[in-house]
């Protein structure tokens, strides 16, 4: 046995030279999230605490297929997510720990998190409706749900069914309205579609300045991006379900894995990027809303104008994820 | 070939197989077996069956996507092999204005990802874009409305981008066949369209299958492209079910059928080509050119130009108008990492595939049992496989060697071992090798079938053995067509993106990992700068390319 040790310590050590070379304090990161997003948040963390963080991109999927395989060898100890939907099902595998963090708690609002704590939304993007200020008055927008009427024939663009921010939608208002409602409305969106669903929320603001369609929903801080790039367009952001439910928010978030290495260091850092210190960068790198109450977003940000959001948990969004996936493949919104 | 197998036959009956034949066959058999791993690991998804999204599937999406893939093949393979032997016939069989340079630019093509081209068409062609803008400009040009989307563009795209495998291999094989056959086709009556289609094309035909199985492979396995033009395929499917459904069985299961139809696929060829093999005998002078004039040269000058502009030029042009603008706030001092990082990965990864594909060749040339067909033919997979459920089936299969030898660490009394292989280098080279195997085979096969066994045994007969064999005679012999291979390795490595972004090492980013970074989030003009960057990386080995086989190398 001893034999096999001094092997195992040798092949260790020829394969594997960072353990060796890795400073005391350390946090390893698994993101979803863009590099350029995060990356200047953990320089100013390790700037602050010089403990190191060293992080691996790419997206959800293969990310969490990794830390489940790697199981309790994982080198990870924290998972960052651009949606609520991965963040719950990192959740259900159950490669995520509980975090009783009464800092955390008073940060992140309640909707925004995991009610079991294993994971806390750091950013919130909202997705409301976008219309061409040149053939559209904003009081006929209203809500999701009236995009379905015939009014709106021919006039709708909209992003593709497989982006989780749509799939996040279609699954929060399954929550709220019931499995068949939900399906009369997207069967309605897809009636009413200009052209096919597009692959990002660029092209449907670029479609609806074109003059393809009139309408559409994406994500807050792409509106931000194309108006920076293009300020003359002729496309506008309109808050829909103030009346009601809210405009449908989704997260970006983050947990600390249940195999975690470096524990406490993952903590003190998802607490960090909670905090007020850090949540002005966090969001505004990105043009999205802090998830702190206590930061304000980004003066570029709050000209949209302020609405009202969802309210719902957004772990729903992961619940019904699949059965959001399955209703649009069914009424063919592609 | 014939002569050839009945070469190998005799000398293998006069002489008894040197000592040492049967690590070739074991090395052969154990990199089979290495890369059946992964693949096993997808076929062992349907152990849990997973009837639920089958059921959803089959009765929404499947049809559709089913359609859509099998117009895609057909399209592309369509596209490939007109474009592909047509402008090879052109460069290497005829004369023309601007044929010398248009000879290796046609392959320049390669040096653009898919999901490069696809991006860069959309900024093309989108609302505000410069193809717009300047019909709109053009008198009457303002009505005309299109949208760059649908089956066409996208078969269109994949065309532009696969075809130089096509045209790499044709013209290689059109430029050794030699004066006395085509003189003896004219002799014996055939006209020169007809000596094309029933002379060149049936004698090129190993070639040009093989470079349409890498472009048709291509085709099935791309995510990257399809997904720019939201166009459902079958891969399409494969992540349907494994992000949107959050069943990665599922997603593994959708892949090994897909796997499934290539491996049938290409045995049906391998059948319907039967035993038919041609030789050239007697190489002797090269065919003269065709020489072009009058409307046909210019034709076949314009012909030739379009498709440099199109799959070349008019992107690059695209690419440099959006670096143009990003530049400024882009560019910082971590581009050298970025690009030292791709070129060693495309390095490293060249060296143990071609290592790889000769030990089969080799293995291949000496045994002709079928566990030694079979290991070779399963090592082709790879590269139809969607390269993120390859990386997850490589990811797999490395995390369960690591738990177990880490159960084995704890037992012997140590503490925490961590991943050794997870997350290394040498995982990651092992998934460049499954993926990238077929793409060295090709070169590697046909330079070996070039080598009389003859020669072989006359060499050893004057005494050469072992190393030294393959130093002084294998390896000069051979040096064209693994330069050739090397070179098509790097280029695919560097292009690679999801397999490099799921198995890279801590801080080991690629410019590949640097555009997924913008082309994640639609960021198609940040995105510009690292994959202009990638095309000049690129440009390199594949001006290399074209220039070594423009000469007329036989067994490139």
């Amino acid at each position: 046995m001893h034999h096999l040790h001094n092997w195992l310590a040798t092949a260790a050590a020829l394969l594997s030279l960072a353990p060796a070379l890795s400073p005391a304090a350390e946090v390893v990161v698994y993101s979803a999230r863009n590099e350029q997003l995060i990356k200047p948040l953990f320089d100013a963390y390790s700037a602050k605490t010089s403990v190191e963080v060293r992080f691996i991109t790419d997206k959800e999927g293969p990310l969490l297929a990794r830390l489940q395989a790697e199981g309790a060898n994982t080198p990870a100890d924290m998972l960052i997510t651009v949606d609520a939907g991965n963040l719950w099902q990192a959740g259900e595998v159950g490669v995520l720990a509980e975090v009783d963090s009464p800092v955390l708690k008073a940060s992140i609002p309640a909707h925004l998190r995991d009610p079991a704590n294993r994971w806390f939304g750091l950013s919130v993007r909202a997705r409301p409706l976008v219309y061409s200020t040149e053939r559209v008055k904003p009081e006929n927008l209203v809500s999701y749900e009236d995009l379905a009427d015939p009014a709106w024939k021919g006039r709708l663009c909209l992003r593709t069914s497989k982006k989780v921010y749509n799939q996040s939608l279609v699954a929060m208002m399954i929550a709220r309205l019931g499995e068949a409602e939900t399906s009369r409305v997207v069967s309605g969106w897809v009636a009413n579609l200009a052209t096919e669903p597009f692959a990002n929320d660029n092209q449907v603001m670029e479609a609806i300045d074109a003059g393809t369609c009139d309408v559409g929903i994406v994500n807050t801080y792409y509106f931000g991006r194309l108006v920076k790039e293009r300020p003359g367009l002729a496309v506008a952001i309109a808050w829909p379900n103030q009346q009601g439910s809210g405009v449908h928010v989704n997260i970006s978030g983050a947990g600390v894995t249940r195999h975690a290495k470096h524990p406490q260091e993952a903590r003190k850092l998802l607490e960090w990027l909670a905090s007020e210190e850090a949540q002005g960068l966090f969001a505004g790198l990105n043009l999205e809303y802090p998830a702190n109450p206590a930061v304000t977003a980004d003066p570029r940000v709050a000209a949209w104008g302020t609405f009202k959001a969802d309210p719902a948990n957004v772990a729903e969004a992961g619940r019904l994820q699949q059965q959001a996936v399955m209703l649009m493949d069914r009424v063919v919104y592609r | 070939m014939l002569t050839a197998d009945a070469d190998l036959a005799i000398s293998h009956r006069v002489a008894p197989r040197p000592r040492g034949q049967w690590l070739l066959r074991a090395g052969a058999l154990l990199l089979g077996a290495i890369t059946a791993v992964p693949l096993a690991v997808l076929f062992g998804a349907w152990l849990s069956p997973q009837t639920l999204v089958w059921q959803h599937l089959a009765t929404t999406v499947l049809p559709e996507l089913l359609r859509n893939t099998f117009a895609l093949l057909v399209g592309v393979g369509a596209g490939t092999l007109v474009l592909g032997c047509g402008l090879a016939w052109l460069t290497a069989r005829c004369e023309f204005p601007g044929r010398a340079w248009l000879d290796w630019a046609l392959m320049l093509p390669l040096a653009l990802p898919a999901y490069v081209l696809a991006f860069v068409v959309q900024g093309l062609f989108n609302p505000s874009g410069p193809v717009r803008w300047v019909l709109h400009s053009l008198p009457g040009g303002g009505s005309i409305t299109f949208e760059a989307r649908g089956t066409g563009w996208v078969i269109g795209i994949l065309t532009l981008a696969f075809y130089p495998y096509v045209y790499l291999l044709a013209r290689a094989a059109f430029l050794g066949i030699g004066r006395g056959t085509l003189e003896a086709a004219r002799l014996l009556g055939l006209g020169p369209w007809a000596t094309f289609f029933r002379v060149v094309l049936p004698m090129a035909r190993p070639a040009i299958v093989a470079g349409l199985a890498l472009a048709l492979m291509e085709t099935l396995a791309d995510f990257g492209a399809v997904s720019v033009f939201n166009f459902d395929t079958f891969t399409t499917a494969i992540y349907k079910a494994w992000f949107g459904l959050f069943n990665l069985p599922a997603a593994a299961q959708l892949a090994s059928l897909l796997l499934l139809f290539v491996a049938l696929t290409l045995v049906a060829e391998r059948r319907l080509r039967g035993r038919a093999r041609f030789h050239e005998t007697a190489r002797g002078a090269p065919a003269p050119r065709i020489v072009l004039s009058g409307w046909r040269a210019g034709l076949a000058a314009a012909a030739t130009g379009v498709v440099v502009a199109a799959g070349f030029a008019l992107p690059v042009a695209q690419l440099l108008a959006w670096v143009a603008t990003s530049a400024a706030t882009e560019l910082d001092v971590r581009y050298w990492t970025w690009l030292s990082h791709t070129l060693l990965l495309g390095g490293s990864a060249a060296l143990v595939t071609l290592s790889g594909a000769l030990l089969l060749g080799l293995a291949r040339r000496q045994f002709s049992d079928r566990t030694t067909l079979a290991a070779v033919e399963l090592s082709s997979l790879g590269y139809a496989i969607p390269g993120s459920v390859l990386a997850v089936g490589v990811m797999l299969s490395f995390s369960g060697i690591d738990n177990s030898l880490d159960a084995l660490w704890r037992h012997a009394g140590g503490d925490h071992l961590g991943p050794l292989l997870g997350g290394s280098i040498a995982s990651l080279l092992l998934a460049y090798l499954i993926r990238f195997l077929a793409v060295a085979n090709g070169p590697v096969s046909s330079a070996l079938e070039c080598l009389r066994p003859s020669l072989i045994e006359a060499a050893r007969t004057l005494g050469a053995r072992g190393l030294d064999l393959i130093g002084r005679v294998y390896l000069p012999l051979l040096r064209p067509g693994l330069v050739t291979a090397a070179l098509l390795v790097v280029v695919e490595v560097m292009k690679e993106m999801p397999a490099t972004l799921l198995l890279r090492p801590f801080g080991w980013d690629t410019l590949a990992v640097r555009i997924f970074e913008f082309t994640s989030e639609g960021d198609w003009r940040r995105a510009a700068l690292p994959a202009l960057t990638l095309v000049l990386a690129s440009l390199g080995p594949v001006i290399w390319l074209a220039r070594r086989t423009a000469s007329g190398n036989p067994s490139a």
